[in-house]
């Protein structure tokens, strides 16, 4: 069993103030997933009549991208390619101080302590993400082979769980990594083609309406990922952009 | 009551034709004049929220999550059937439909199912024209896999996440909608009650989750797509935001709950291992393709792994059933792991597992194609619990996972109350008495790009465009429910947390109304439920207040929802006295232990009329008749 000091940042709601809070929480077992050890601290405090911590999280197995807090600085945490909820207590060490803020990012306000609202990302993949095709008539799927290093190289950009930790690593707070691994999942496939340039352009501006900044040529959104999705998306976003603002 | 499935009449090929040309249609410059509402925007409620906006309705979606994203469906690994035969092997639609029938233990409707096995190939098409990058071969074409309960490949996926995949298609479809205004999307809204006008539904009232505001809606129809109800049991596969409080509050304003104790346990699970765990994860089903599964011969055999002997390891589920193996159905599979570890030959620190063993893949396929085929499973499942399942063999063990029963719906997915639909996991339709692996994302999608934009359709050009807007009684009295049990739980201020009290409930749950159940347990679990929602009013703790972001209350909603239908899984177990799929009743079976079905008494679908918390529900039967597939005792020697 562990014993771990926490500063989490606490903050009421949007237009308040924040401030971190310390807590220290005992007879934590290595074998608990680090949001299992944040459900005994918030049962905890229940019982001593304080208020538990908000925090988003939801499927727990590293896929729905709902988990969203920094740790120690870095989104997600320490091990690299994994959500927060994958995260383990036994990749920390007794006595240890770990600190938990929220993703923050302008495009990101916090609802509360942990809870940021990341409806921007929403509204970027309403103003392009997708392929314009009714229900109801599609032709025979083999009617269009696709060969397979396109198809596992949209897939791999398809991966994207859209958690936002891309922007939250960035000293831009930069969307591109999420957008470009977007537009170029449809740029690598054929049904993506006819709105190929209208679809960059738009999602694009809305990206740059919602405030993300711009890419740092850094690397950490790469790093950061806990779905790999890398740095070349990024480049082939500024391509497509490009492409598609000079013809 | 009686029951009108509104199965059409005809051959099984040709009703859904048939009943698609009489059904009555909107005119397309009319379909405007209509609102529709979608509770829920995961596969199925996404799917038809994009395909009904498509159409021209005026669709308002709504959610709990942020983002339609964020759904469950996500977190399905494995695949998607359908009936396409490119693999040349002899699968059929009438294939797809006889094993879905029979996996389902011959508790479903031979009529929706054939529809679903119709419409499946169209679901593959869909989801390609999308952009869903499903696996392919070197040549360019769909890869298929093979999945438990079936003879043939036909199950489509992209690695292990065809659930993420296909969602952010329909997610995709649905964005276009609303960018081009046809679908006002509503996140972090929870529908707390179902408005009933005159006999249909009307609309309904929901809790805003970051302001607490509670807020009503009218339309011409409310479509619920919100899911099932594992949680029940505090531990699930499902996410920890899975619940059943849209579907129960219909339940209690008319709508009826139909098969509640169909649950289904996942046998490839990870074990529990401890008292703290909040959720278990699944790992696809797809595993068993490659991986054998095994446990000592010898009962309390405390040898690691690698040190026991080939000729000391028992294959049981390759014994048991040597033309399925290790593929047989999720409850046989389920059912069998409980019988080895109650036995004494269970394995792990628990006692509680089986091994998956995945050596003789490697040694078969080398580790990079195993790699390729399950790389994020061995990921997942190392990244939990420490252990590297390339070396080691995996230890799993089954949990709950998947809910066949739901709100009852007819033929067109709605229920008896008129204008409400159930789509998706949300209804009991399609599954029986368990559920064919690969078939939940089938199903969602079935109900939501090609069954509910018919269906639909004829039963707002039936009733006509209404007028009623919010301001009619009948919302302000749902709101004034809604605020008044918000506010109760409130004021409880008792000791117990909410969580406190689920997990009481899970372990009621999953020891008396789990993998096998008797009449005994049945009548303790009732008494014992009951216990726990006395309780539960009296000494709830839930802190802060009703007007601010508030994830306790929100639980806490839920949790008491999730305590009365608990209840009532209960009494529908205890009142089917036979076994089938997975609902295994101790006193039924046969004399190999596989479920013994009484299909003279119990053939049919039971469907619950709420009568108040605490006072016996009312059953309504709706009896099954099987003109094409003759049930069978279920064999998968």
């Amino acid at each position: 069993m562990m014993n771990i000091t926490l500063k989490v940042w606490r903050q009421k709601s949007c237009n308040s103030q924040g401030a971190f809070a310390t807590y220290g929480v005992e007879g934590v077992s290595p074998d608990m997933s680090f949001l299992e050890m944040l459900d005994m601290l918030n049962e905890r405090l229940i019982k001593k009549g304080e208020e538990p911590i908000a925090f988003d999280h939801d499927c727990r197995e590293g896929i729905c991208g709902t988990c969203s807090m920094v740790i120690n600085g870095r989104p997600h945490g320490p091990i690299k390619g994994v959500t927060t909820c994958q995260l383990h207590m036994r990749s920390f060490s007794d006595g240890d101080t770990i600190v938990i803020e929220p993703f923050r990012a302008k495009a990101f306000p916090v609802i509360k302590d942990l809870v940021v609202d990341r409806s921007s990302f929403e509204r970027i993949m309403v103003a392009g993400g997708y392929v314009s095709v009714r229900t109801g008539n599609a032709q025979d799927a083999n009617a269009l082979p696709i060969g397979k290093h396109e198809a596992d190289e949209a897939f791999n950009a398809a991966a994207c769980i859209g958690c936002g930790a891309c922007v939250a690593s960035c000293k831009n707070s930069s969307a591109m990594l999420f957008v470009g691994a977007k537009v170029s999942q449809y740029a690598l496939l054929p049904q993506g083609q006819p709105e190929r340039k209208q679809r960059v352009l738009n999602m694009v501006a809305a990206m740059d309406f919602e405030g993300f900044g711009n890419c740092s040529n850094t690397g950490a959104c790469e790093a950061t990922c806990p779905k790999g999705i890398d740095l070349p998306h990024i480049a082939r976003l500024n391509r497509e952009y490009i492409a598609a603002t000079l013809s | 009551m009686a029951l009108d499935s509104k199965i059409p009449a005809g051959p099984i090929e040709t009703k859904w034709t048939d009943h698609k040309f009489k059904l009555k249609l909107v005119n397309p410059a009319n379909k405007r004049k209509y609102t529709v509402i979608v509770v829920g925007t995961g596969l199925a409620g996404g799917s038809a929220a994009a395909s009904l906006a498509e159409l021209g309705y005026n669709v308002l979606a709504f959610s709990f999550h942020e983002s339609p994203r964020r759904a469950h469906s996500i977190a399905a690994q494995g695949g998607i059937n359908a009936a396409k035969n490119y693999q040349n092997d002899g699968d059929s639609v009438h294939r797809l439909f006889y094993d879905t029938l029979k996996g389902g233990d011959y508790r479903a409707r031979e009529a929706n199912v054939h529809r679903l096995a119709e419409v499946s190939g169209n679901i593959i098409d869909q989801c390609v024209a999308q952009g869903v990058p499903f696996a392919r071969e070197y040549g360019g074409l769909l890869d298929n896999r093979s999945f438990g309960g079936a003879q043939v490949s036909r199950t489509f996926y992209a690695k292990g996440q065809t659930g993420q995949q296909l969602l952010l298609g329909a997610y995709s479809a649905m964005n276009k909608q609303i960018h081009e205004g046809a679908v006002k999307f509503f996140p972090r809204h929870e529908m707390l009650d179902l408005v009933v006008i005159d006999g249909k539904a009307k609309g309904i009232v929901t809790r805003e989750l970051n302001t607490g505001e509670i807020k009503s809606w009218a339309a011409d129809a409310v479509l619920i797509a919100t899911g099932g109800y594992g949680n029940v049991f505090f531990l699930s596969t499902n996410a920890m935001y899975s619940n059943a409080t849209a579907a129960w509050r219909a339940h209690k304003k008319g709508a009826f709950f139909a098969n509640p104790c169909f649950t289904q346990i996942h046998p490839t699970c990870i074990p529990v291992s401890s008292e703290h765990q909040s959720k278990l994860t699944l790992m696809s089903e797809s595993l068993r393709n490659d991986g054998r599964v095994w446990v000592p011969k010898k009962a309390g055999d405390d040898r690691p792994a690698n040190q026991i002997p080939e000729a000391e390891r028992d294959y049981y589920l390759e014994r048991l059933y040597p033309s399925f193996g290790n593929l047989v159905p999720r409850d046989v599979a389920s059912r069998r792991a409980k019988e080895m570890c109650d036995k004494g030959h269970g394995v792990g620190s628990t006692k509680l597992a089986v091994y998956l063993d995945f050596s003789d893949a490697i040694k078969r396929l080398g580790k990079s194609v195993v790699e390729e085929r399950y790389g994020n499973l061995f990921d997942m499942y190392k990244q939990i619990t420490g252990e590297n399942p390339y070396e080691i063999p995996m230890r799993i063990y089954p949990a709950v996972h998947y809910t066949m029963g739901g709100l009852w719906v007819d033929y067109n997915l709605q229920s008896n109350v008129p204008g409400l639909f159930v789509l998706g996991e949300a209804n009991f339709s399609d599954h029986g008495a368990n559920r064919l692996g690969a078939s939940a994302l089938m199903q969602g999608l079935a109900d939501g790009y090609f069954v509910i934009p018919y269906t639909l359709g004829d039963y707002l050009a039936t009733v006509g465009a209404s007028k009623l807007t919010t301001d009619h009684e009948a919302f302000k009295k749902s709101e004034a429910e809604v605020k008044e049990v918000t506010k109760k739980l409130l004021a409880i201020k008792g000791k117990t947390t909410v969580d406190e009290f689920h997990k009481k409930l899970g372990h009621i749950m999953w020891d008396y109304v789990g993998m096998a159940r008797n009449e005994k347990g049945l009548k303790h679990a009732i008494a014992e439920i009951q216990k726990i929602r006395e309780e539960f009013w009296k000494d709830v703790m839930v802190p802060g207040s009703e007007t601010e972001f508030n994830q306790e209350l929100e639980k806490a909603h839920r949790v008491a929802d999730f305590i009365e239908l608990g209840e009532l899984m209960a009494i529908d177990a205890l009142e089917r006295n036979e076994s089938c799929g997975g609902h295994f009743r101790e006193e039924f079976q046969t004399e190999d232990g596989e479920a013994q079905r009484d299909d003279e008494k119990y053939a049919y679908v039971a469907a619950w009329e709420f009568k108040g918390v605490g006072a016996k529900p009312e059953l309504h039967k709706e009896n099954l008749t099987f003109e094409y597939v003759k049930p069978s005792q279920r064999s998968y020697k």
